[in-house]
């Protein structure tokens, strides 16, 4: 790999993003431990009724690690706003929504994946039964990036205003709904024996809609806040 | 404001009637800026005059209102210009979490950098051996700005555009910002350099650019 070129200057980018994350694992660890314990209240509230709690586990655990996302969002632009690391994203010679797409794939690897590898264990906890678990696994990962990059369009539009969180808890979480239907539909079907795959495929389309689109989206955005 | 054009050397950049609003007020210009090959403008203006929203706009990171920019005598094209004007702003763009070395990496791999040097000898040459792998966090602000200046060494770009590279350096940096700027200038490079009055510590004279609120 020549230096500068753009295979290189992805490789750094995503590197130096998964590094600064590693440098910061008390963070990746937090929206972990958020996810099981709302997860675990859930029990309490409901009582200890397994067949209440299979019928409803899917739904929590997706709702879940939505949240949990949620809380971890504000890193992903703002630290390189305020420190100008962006503004040297913008004058390399590099495309720009390439390098910010880089940047969202480093965040969903540092937060969601995370998530997907403690949801199994969440839904186990809730009586998931063991088919409809994996079923689980994989509408999150194909979900937990749909909603990544909707939320990086969102995190980049309100980038510029001050205590945007809540503002962005207001935007995204309407857009997550067919998301949420989707992904809860496909686990449903496979706990009724049902055919799963139409409603991921779904998501497997919107993804790779988003996957285009969002980053290029996110790069005007940017631009536009730091013209501000 | 306009700026008498020395014909001995090739223009490397230009800019003509350029000039900036910021909600319909005037921030700067129209203004015409030449820089040849080899030379140094210092801008110089009070705070608030509009020398940062020039470099930005120069960068490319801000909209002008009007006005054109040519590059070698070509109308400025970012995406072919990108990588060849080299901003040093007051958020220096590095990461706190990283090392000098490892920031230097990263801003090589999305610039490229030069053949003739590598990341360690640039953070030598600004006098940062020995911290190589501290956090830059943990350093002072003056070796924060030595770290961003050695990415100006590392990296290949004609137009250094340089916002108050003095500010919070010591008397031995500020005469290593006088060597690179000069050693850059030796090799056919331009900068523009902002300082905001009175003092300013670049050897000899460099031509001026007076910005006024």
């Amino acid at each position: 790999m020549r230096p500068g070129s753009l295979s290189a200057a992805c490789a750094a980018l995503l590197r130096r993003d998964l590094l600064l994350a590693w440098r910061r694992r008390g963070d990746i660890a937090l929206p972990v431990l958020y996810a099981l314990i709302v997860a675990t209240l859930f029990p309490f509230a409901l009582g200890p009724d397994p067949a209440l709690l299979a019928s409803v586990a899917s739904g929590v655990v997706l709702v879940t690690v939505l949240l949990s996302m949620l809380l971890a969002f504000d890193a992903l632009f703002r630290p390189d706003l305020e420190d100008g690391s962006l503004e040297q994203l913008m004058l390399a010679p590099q495309p720009l929504a390439l390098m910010l797409g880089m940047k969202i794939l480093a965040h969903w690897l540092s937060t969601a994946l995370p998530l997907i590898i403690i949801a199994p264990v969440l839904a186990s906890m809730l009586h998931l039964p063991g088919h409809a678990n994996a079923v689980l696994v994989l509408a999150l990962l194909v979900a937990t990036p749909l909603l990544s990059l909707l939320g990086s369009v969102l995190v980049a539009l309100t980038a510029g205003t001050r205590r945007s969180g809540m503002l962005l808890a207001l935007m995204l979480l309407p857009l997550c709904v067919p998301v949420v239907i989707f992904a809860a539909g496909a686990v449903s079907a496979a706990q009724l024996s049902l055919p799963w795959i139409a409603p991921i495929a779904w998501l497997g389309a919107a993804l790779a809609l988003l996957l285009v689109l969002a980053p290029l989206a996110c790069a005007a955005a940017l631009r536009i806040a730091i013209d501000a | 404001m306009a700026i008498r054009m020395d014909t001995s050397r090739a223009t490397l950049f230009e800019a003509r009637g350029l000039h900036f609003l910021r909600q319909d007020e005037p921030v700067f210009g129209p203004l015409d800026v030449r820089l040849h090959a080899g030379e140094v403008l210092l801008v110089e203006g009070d705070n608030g005059s509009g020398k940062t929203t020039l470099l930005r706009v120069i960068a490319g990171l801000l909209h002008a209102d009007g006005g054109t920019m040519l590059l070698q005598g070509k109308p400025l094209d970012r995406d072919q210009a990108q990588g060849r004007l080299l901003l040093l702003a007051h958020q220096l763009g590095l990461k706190g979490d990283l090392s000098p070395l490892e920031n230097l990496r990263v801003a090589a791999g999305l610039y490229g950098h030069r053949a003739d040097i590598s990341p360690r000898e640039a953070l030598h040459i600004v006098g940062l051996q020995g911290y190589e792998h501290e956090p830059v966090r943990q350093l002072s602000a003056g070796q924060k700005k030595r770290a961003a200046l050695a990415r100006l060494l590392l990296l290949s770009a004609d137009v250094w555009l340089l916002d108050e590279p003095f500010a919070n350096l010591d008397r031995e940096g500020i005469a290593l910002v006088n060597r690179l700027i000069e050693e850059h200038s030796a090799s056919g490079g331009a900068a523009m350099v902002t300082s905001h009055g009175a003092v300013t510590f670049l050897h000899g004279e460099p031509r001026r650019l007076r910005l006024s609120a």
